[in-house]
């Protein structure tokens, strides 16, 4: 257990308080904001998982944006199967197929959309990482890899149109579970499942990094082949902190669909996949407050700044990233520490060792 | 200390980038930040407040899509100015709500929801591909909001609350392949991007070919952004077809023409007819290499109506001589002008009401008299073939000689019962 610290104290307050504003924000919000922020919290599941690979455990993937779509795919395919009322999707009759296909079919259940969602890509991470990591195959190596792997998946995704929905995607939505899609009592409640869903998931995520299995991860982090000395596997541990990650961003692609009502190749390119990197990095790589933050800033700046500057948004986006690089190199989260070592620099008083556990 | 100077200004930066995006925001002419300011039934009466009313712009700005999509706002700018300097629409002023789609199907979802419910515009004009239309038509159901969306497509779609200002298949497709099976020859070949609008297209000709005698001798479709054609110009060689029907997109003309003229064939030897390649694409393609080549399209710069003659000239005054009008700026602007008439005509901004009063409305168009379909939505349009000019200009060969009836779903053509929706 724990001491209470004062610190210790500040930060449980700070957990508590933000708590209690992403609850209460229905009061406050409209329900297009509503709907943003919950975009936005759906984004920052991603990037907790992306954190506990990349932040943890030192795998750079530049393809979870594949993971991201792939649960995303699968509640589009139930959502649009509920739309059509189990008959073939609209998209199926213009691209000249008259009978459902039968992979689609147990899309009909809401259940086993959901199971897919985060069974289909844990299973995918669980594959490649079994290839790779097994194979000694890391750092850039790996990073290409993945890159590989969601120019796979996009070029399958818009050719096979018939089955996809092409480039376009899914869209069109009427219900989930019965009930209507765009009413604004449904989009609370899924805002509440996703604040939910993200608090659990950040709570679960805290739970890894703090176990022994956590430890092992930052050790494989900043010494693979010490760790591997000592007598542990760093594969296995690579390849299981993979595939959760994978199914985290599942999760968050299946709350991302039933939140836009949207969802196309591209939301699972090279480019969105760049991206969910760059909230983890902007955030602070290493704490999952500061990924989970950084998702939430980085999507709301775009959000706000595109609406302001239709033309010239993107420098705006450029101009802040360069910003936070240069003169936060350790991301918004690290700002904290950043100006609390200043400050100790100032005045220089005895300070005991910082983390006994290490 | 220079170090703290340092992150001060890292600091002073960051904020200053957020209240600049923050001052935007508020600068805009458009936003109106608080409902509670006007109570009066402001969802309804769709965005129109004290002697403004205003209208949302939603085309991609950034993204591969810009480059043609910026010259649709370009005219819709213009129609909006020419209806303001006229006195606007209701004696109010039209105020127009610029967002930017990115090329994102997402963000253009993203962005309809935000005009019609933050911005409470009275009508949205926006949209170039068929995803985008495709992500953003939900929306508009939703939220009961109203779209004109200004470029030709695949056609299969009605939605109320969307008005398509651009052609349908039969509008474009369906008589072009006819004019082709008669005056260049039975065997086709089929080329196209590999996405929702090719693959559409080319089932509804695979199906018109089968029942008016021609003859299929080959389909491919190539990834959007592909370059290389030589071994498909070869595949074409074998395959010795009459016409070469293309519905590639974007980039890739640019590489099948010229790698097309480097194989020594020119459009003596080989008739192509492509219906994605309008001026602006000419003047990226090159003329030397797209001279004598078809288009299908319901406007042309060239297109000889005293309404395209002031069109033409206002355009080029605004934005510069060596601008160029093609059918999907022409359809923007057209869609403005629709609009406001309507609007005048039913004496609101109101959704429902603007709908009801746009029903048979006609309009003077550039591109000749155009007639809203109440049942469809559509337009009715001329159907004109051209032959690209050693100008970059076209040449009109054909056209229908009258606007022709609106059929997205293809309903007055017996071969096309397959490939409408079961429903």
């Amino acid at each position: 257990m724990q001491k209470f610290t004062p610190q210790r104290i500040w930060i449980l307050i700070g957990y508590a308080a933000t708590a209690a504003a992403l609850f209460s924000a229905p009061l406050f919000v409209s329900d297009f904001r509503l709907n943003l922020l919950a975009k936005f919290l759906a984004f920052a599941i991603v990037a907790l998982g992306l954190d506990l690979i990349w932040g943890y455990t030192g795998i750079l993937s530049l393809g979870h944006g594949i993971f991201f779509g792939l649960g995303a795919y699968a509640m589009a395919m139930y959502l649009k199967l509920e739309a059509s009322g189990g008959k073939p999707p609209d998209f199926m009759g213009w691209s000249g197929l008259k009978e459902l296909p039968l992979f689609w079919q147990p899309f009909q259940s809401f259940w086993f959309a959901v199971a897919m969602g985060i069974a289909i890509p844990a299973l995918l991470a669980l594959i490649l990482g079994y290839v790779t990591f097994r194979n000694r195959i890391r750092g850039v190596y790996f990073t290409i890899l993945t890159q590989a792997l969601v120019i796979i998946t996009t070029t399958l995704l818009i050719g096979q149109q018939a089955f996809t929905g092409g480039t376009n995607g899914l869209t069109g939505y009427s219900t989930v579970l019965g009930f209507s899609i765009g009413s604004p009592e449904t989009k609370r409640v899924l805002y509440y499942i996703t604040v939910v869903a993200l608090i659990g998931i950040f709570v679960f995520c805290r739970y890894i990094i703090g176990s022994r299995f956590g430890k092992v991860l930052r050790a494989i982090r900043d010494g693979e082949n010490r760790v591997r000395f000592i007598g542990y596997n760093p594969a296995i541990y690579q390849m299981v902190v993979f595939t959760i990650s994978a199914a985290i961003a599942g999760i968050a692609g299946m709350l991302f669909v039933l939140h836009v009502g949207i969802i196309s190749p591209s939301m699972l390119g090279i480019v969105p996949s760049i991206e969910m990197v760059l909230w983890v990095a902007i955030g602070g790589r290493g704490t999952l407050v500061g990924a989970a933050l950084g998702a939430i800033l980085m999507n709301w700046a775009k959000s706000e700044f595109s609406t302001a500057y239709p033309q010239g948004w993107l420098f705006f986006m450029g101009l802040l990233f360069v910003v936070v690089v240069v003169f936060m190199p350790k991301g918004v989260a690290g700002l904290v520490s950043q100006i609390k070592f200043r400050k100790k620099r100032r005045e220089p008083k005895h300070e005991g060792v910082r983390n006994p556990a290490v | 200390m220079k170090k703290r100077m340092f992150y001060q200004c890292g600091l002073l930066l960051v904020a200053l980038t957020i209240v600049l995006a923050g001052c935007g925001g508020n600068n805009k002419p458009a936003s109106t930040n608080s409902e509670t300011d006007k109570p009066t039934n402001a969802a309804n009466t769709g965005g129109s407040a004290e002697g403004e009313i205003k209208v949302g712009i939603l085309h991609s700005q950034s993204g591969t899509m810009a480059i043609s999509e910026v010259s649709v706002i370009d005219a819709e700018m213009m129609a909006i100015d020419e209806i303001n300097a006229a006195g606007g629409v209701l004696g109010k002023k039209i105020v127009p709500v610029l967002e930017d789609g990115a090329s994102d199907w997402p963000t253009f979802a993203e962005k309809a929801r935000k005009l019609i419910s933050e911005d409470k515009v009275a009508t949205v004009f926006g949209g170039w591909t068929s995803a985008s239309r495709k992500a953003m038509k939900p929306v508009f159901e939703e939220l009961n909001g109203l779209l004109w969306y200004p470029v030709q497509y695949e056609g299969l779609e009605s939605s109320p609350n969307i008005f398509y200002t651009g052609a349908t298949t039969n509008q474009q497709i369906v008589p072009s392949v006819s004019w082709l099976l008669e005056n260049r020859g039975k065997k086709f070949y089929l080329l196209g991007s590999d996405y929702v609008f090719p693959r559409t297209a080319n089932l509804v000709i695979k199906e018109q070919l089968k029942a008016e005698g021609g003859e299929l001798v080959g389909e491919e479709y190539t990834p959007l952004g592909h370059t290389d054609y030589s071994t498909l110009i070869s595949k074409i060689k074998a395959a010795k077809p009459d016409v070469v029907y293309n519905t590639l997109n974007g980039d890739s003309n640019v590489a099948f023409f010229k790698q097309l003229k480097d194989a020594g064939i020119t459009a003596k030897d080989l008739t192509t007819l492509s219906v994605s390649v309008a001026e602006e694409e000419i003047r990226g393609i090159g003329v030397d290499v797209l001279e004598g080549h078809l288009a299908a399209w319901n406007y042309y710069q060239t297109t000889d109506t005293p309404a395209n003659k002031t069109f033409v000239e206002n355009y080029k005054k605004k934005y510069g001589d060596e601008r160029v009008t093609a059918d999907p700026i022409e359809a923007g602007y057209t869609a403005v002008y629709l609009w406001a008439a309507a609007v005048e005509k039913a004496g609101s901004t109101e959704v429902d009401k603007v709908k009801e009063a746009a029903k048979e409305l006609e309009w003077d168009a550039p591109e000749g008299k155009v007639k809203i379909d109440g049942a469809t939505q559509h337009i009715y349009k001329t159907v004109r073939i051209g032959e690209v000019q050693a100008n970059g200009q076209f040449k009109e060969l054909w056209n229908s000689g009258e606007a022709v009836k609106p059929d997205p779903y293809l309903k007055g053509y017996e071969w096309a019962a397959s490939i409408q929706p079961t429903e």
